[in-house]
């Protein structure tokens, strides 16, 4: 069955173009205080622009709005690295509550003891499920959460007076926020070659004094479970270096393997990825961040602590410094715990193996039609690519045909070692019956690229807008609605 | 598990299907070595029903409006927010979809976007804003760094009356990469020291940082902080954490300032102990390419319509790897859509009587508080919705007596600004009603002083 079809697309303007002078959709109590206001040099002329609507105009505007997009609730979403699992609707309920909504950050710790218990128990759960003694919950996003770490990392040579150590090792495989955020640690960047999985020789011939650390993903972005990463976290520990490893796929180890057992010194997490909150279209995340025992002082804080039975934010005594105004996405948190506990630990660890599962399932209905260009056993995602594609068809267009089918495509394009790649993590949440429909919808797209390829090349066209010109809007960019003259 | 679908059945048919004998099979590249030989020590699981109960009972356990008086302010601010907001956000279509990677089946979230980046310009006066940042601290902190790169000097002046938490920030974010900070004071009238700023500026300069509102409230006089840096050949950053004094004050970009990085919780985010919040980040369009985080442009399909995408991205992290001008990646897309939703309900009249609400209630309180025997108002220039007061008795020993009367009466300054002495922050939104105002005045009166 073809999920897509062309049902009501409705057209909506910007908010500027339905704007009328006089409309507002918003109400404010009578001032019950004598009027006062600032000095006229102070203020401004009204907002030129800005836009007056009713309450149903802003309604309908925004409902139109979320009918040309596509979420987890619509459909498949096979964004490999991205973990796009279903988000339990309790979870946006619990966040909501008014006494954890409604708390002021700037609460005195005793009155706000509900919301500490939460953040402890949590680094606790995280501690717990990663291996990682100490973590801290504040970093808003997994690129915050690397910052957190490399900036602990630094922290932690200069602590031991290792101030030639100023290279990190990455590997090709890995996410461009690695690179970016050892930069921004002030880090050199030094790129290491893997084959698939990084290997121990690799890894030694890089492995100087000179370096800080070493920044893996595992498994890595091929979906491939590193195998020698004992051997290589003993290596670089033993020439005086650290390991970072990108948790953007823990999704792959819940109660299978801890990351903090392996000799992996720093991990963050995506709690949007692996512990099922929402993505909202580009975050909110949240990037908590553990670490081993002894870069614990290091890291951002302050952390929630426990004394006896009351909590606290305290510390940690050598701390990189603060890395938001306040506590972190504590809403974000809320639904990670909620996560968590409705899991349990054997419901965290059959997580995993249905991701593993759902993965090599669709691996093994689509091997022989698309192009696999590593024969390992795939943990959680599966990377295929576009080589055996007749027709000049690329991967772009499979994506872009797979629209027409009903699905969100896969990422495309990385790992940036694979040409053309495919990359696909079904997690977890999908059913059987979803991942068939799919895989009939990618094999059907394999052989229109065969008899029919314009089927491709002009796809997607049931959408609310066919291909869009990007590299008009990079020429000319226009980023913000201007009155027409 | 109902969350996950797969019956006994499914597993053996799709087991099958891959070749293998066991789930354990497929995880036969994970050395036993490497593996976790117990279960996870985790709490046993919950029904719907029992988290619900369990998160009831934390929640019952915070102090909120709910059930006190308060006056926190500091960096968030707690306005009222209309039911649409939140009803609208919880579309699941925008909630549940991620980074709009594929423009064809994302243009709800990418035309929002486009719409939170006008409004943001229109806001701060601005040319170009981006797609968000993770709260306006953070915000701050990247626009430092961008006068880094801009300017090819190292050295960023902040004002020490800019909130302390997003000086500490911007400490972090420059902590290795070769940037020097140093310190501008304010003067008596709680705005900051134009002779000591005019002293410190050099040739070295990259950037002037000055809240505004600053921390105390305190509305700083933006144009001669503008004429000075950029005098001196840096660059003025406004760093706005009460979003809503934007619709009253002039803004930012009239004034001269070169970036704006500031918070918009306040449109229409819950204070939600400390986040998820939003940052915004405005610039010159001079500046684009120097800019952090994603930008949304308008463009045409292959049929001419119109339509948008994430652009301009050779800037970025995914594309320039360790020579991109952030690492930033998810941002807070969905309360960018909040703050977008919040805006377009106000609208331009109710964005500015909100404001002046804030200010004649925040001036009420003032006139009150000014009337108590012991309690002094050390800043005189003009304020928004908070400002500075000082007791005669310990500031902690005052709150103190205050909560005791079911009044969070502020923020305490001491451990930030120990010259100021015994202060503390007070904050008063339009939720803040007169009987509110008049039972913190009654309170202080009354002995709390």
């Amino acid at each position: 069955m073809i999920v897509g079809t062309s049902g009501l697309v409705l057209n909506e303007k910007l908010l500027f173009e339905h704007s009328d002078a006089g409309r507002k959709g918003y109400s404010l109590p009578a001032l019950d205080v004598p009027a006062a206001t600032l000095p006229d040099g102070l203020c401004r002329e009204e907002i030129a622009g800005f836009p007056e609507l009713s309450e149903v105009d802003v309604v309908r505007h925004f409902t139109r709005l979320s009918t040309w997009n596509y979420g987890v609730d619509s459909g498949f979403y096979p964004l490999g690295s991205c973990t796009m699992k279903y988000n339990p609707k309790v979870n946006e309920v619990a966040c909501r509550l008014p006494g954890l909504a409604d708390v002021h950050p700037a609460t005195p710790d005793h009155l706000a003891q509900g919301a500490l218990t939460l953040m402890y128990q949590l680094q606790e759960m995280l501690a717990e499920i990663s291996g990682f003694p100490a973590v801290s919950v504040q970093p808003a996003a997994g690129a915050h959460g690397e910052l957190a770490g490399m900036l602990a990392i630094r922290a932690w040579h200069e602590a031991r007076g290792n101030a030639r150590r100023t290279k990190v090792l990455i590997p090709d495989t890995a996410h461009g926020t690695n690179p970016a955020t050892a930069a921004l640690a002030g880090f050199d960047v030094v790129p290491i070659a893997s084959q698939g999985v990084l290997t121990l020789e690799e890894v030694a011939a890089h492995m100087t004094d000179e370096v800080a650390a070493l920044m893996v993903t595992n498994p890595n972005t091929l979906g491939l479970f590193e195998t020698n990463i004992e051997a290589i976290c003993a290596l670089v520990h033993e020439r005086g270096g650290l390991v970072y490893c990108d948790g953007a796929n823990l999704n792959a180890l819940l109660g299978i393997a801890r990351p903090g057992d392996l000799g992996i010194d720093v991990m963050h997490f995506n709690l949007h990825k692996t512990f099922a909150t929402p993505h909202g279209g580009g975050g909110p995340g949240s990037g908590p961040v553990g670490v081993r025992a002894d870069l614990a002082p290091f890291l951002p804080g302050p952390l929630a602590v426990r004394d006896g039975d009351s909590y606290r934010f305290a510390g940690p005594p050598g701390s990189v410094g603060r890395l938001l105004a306040f506590h972190g996405n504590f809403g974000i948190m809320v639904r990670a715990f909620a996560y968590i506990r409705s899991m349990g630990a054997q419901g965290l660890r059959h997580a995993t193996e249905m991701a593993v599962l759902n993965a090599n399932y669709v691996r093994a209905r689509l091997e022989g039609s698309y192009h696999l260009p590593y024969a390992t056993r795939s943990l959680h995602e599966v990377v295929f690519s576009d080589r055996d594609l007749p027709n000049d068809c690329h991967t772009l267009d499979v994506a872009k045909r797979l629209i027409d089918y009903g699905y969100h495509p896969p990422t495309i394009y990385f790992p940036l070692v694979v040409k053309g790649a495919i990359m696909i993590e079904p997690t977890e949440t999908e059913s059987q019956e979803t991942l068939d429909e799919f895989c009939d919808a990618m094999l059907a797209i394999a052989g229109e690229a065969g008899a029919d390829p314009e089927l491709l090349k002009n796809a997607p066209v049931r959408t609310r807008t066919r291909r869009l010109d990007e590299t008009g809007a990079a020429r000319q960019p226009r980023l913000k609605w201007e009155r027409p003259c | 598990m109902r969350y996950i679908p797969h019956t006994p059945g499914d597993v053996a048919q799709m087991l099958e299907r891959i070749g293998v004998g066991s789930l354990e099979e497929l995880f036969v590249e994970i050395p036993a070595s490497a593996r976790l030989k117990r279960p996870l020590a985790l709490p046993p699981a919950l029904a719907e029903s029992e988290l619900v109960r369990e998160l009831k009972a934390l929640a019952a356990r915070n102090a909120t409006p709910e059930n006190r008086i308060s006056f926190l302010g500091g960096g968030a601010y707690q306005h009222f927010i209309p039911a649409a907001v939140d009803l609208l956000i919880s579309r699941s279509e925008f909630y549940t979809a991620y980074t709009p990677y594929q423009p064809e089946i994302s243009q709800g979230t990418l035309q929002a976007i486009f719409e939170f980046q006008t409004l943001i310009c229109q806001l701060t006066g601005m040319e170009v804003a981006n797609a968000s940042m993770y709260d306006g601290a953070s915000a701050c902190a990247e626009a430092a760094l961008m006068t880094v790169r801009l300017t090819r000097r190292r050295k960023v002046l902040v004002s020490r009356a800019l909130n302390p938490r997003w000086r500490k920030v911007i400490a972090t974010y420059c902590r290795y990469v070769d940037v020097e900070l140093v310190e501008v004071g304010y003067a008596a009238d709680g705005r900051t020291d134009l002779e000591e700023l005019a002293g410190k500026l050099d040739g070295q300069t990259a950037a002037v940082i000055a809240g505004y509102p600053n921390y105390f409230g305190v509305v700083e006089d933006l144009a001669a902080l503008a004429g000075l840096a950029q005098g001196a050949g840096a660059r003025l950053v406004a760093g706005v954490a009460e979003g809503v004094a934007l619709g009253l004050l002039k803004s930012p970009g009239e004034l001269g300032a070169d970036i704006v990085a500031g918070e918009g919780q306040s449109f229409g985010l819950p204070v939600s102990y400390g986040g998820p919040y939003v940052g915004f980040f405005a610039a010159r369009m001079k500046d684009v390419r120097a800019m952090p985080g994603r930008l949304v442009g308008e463009t045409v399909d292959r049929d001419g319509k119109r339509g948008f995408v994430l652009t301009l991205s050779t800037r970025e992290q995914h594309i320039r790897r360790e020579k991109a001008t952030s690492n930033i990646c998810s941002n807070q897309g969905l309360c960018a859509l909040t703050a977008t939703v919040f805006l377009s309900l106000l609208g331009k009249q109710g964005l500015r009587e909100l404001a002046q609400q804030n200010v004649a209630k925040a001036a009420y309180a003032r006139e009150q508080l000014q009337k108590v025997a012991g309690v002094t108002l050390p800043f005189a220039a003009p304020s928004f919705n908070e400002f500075v007061v000082r007791s005669s008795k310990p500031a902690g020993e005052v709150l103190a007596a205050l909560e005791a009367q079911g009044i969070l009466g502020g923020i305490p300054l001491g451990a930030d600004y120990p010259e100021l002495g015994e202060a503390f922050l007070v904050c008063v939104t339009e939720q803040n009603r007169r009987s509110d105002i008049e039972a913190l005045a009654g309170a202080l009166a009354g002995g709390a002083a």
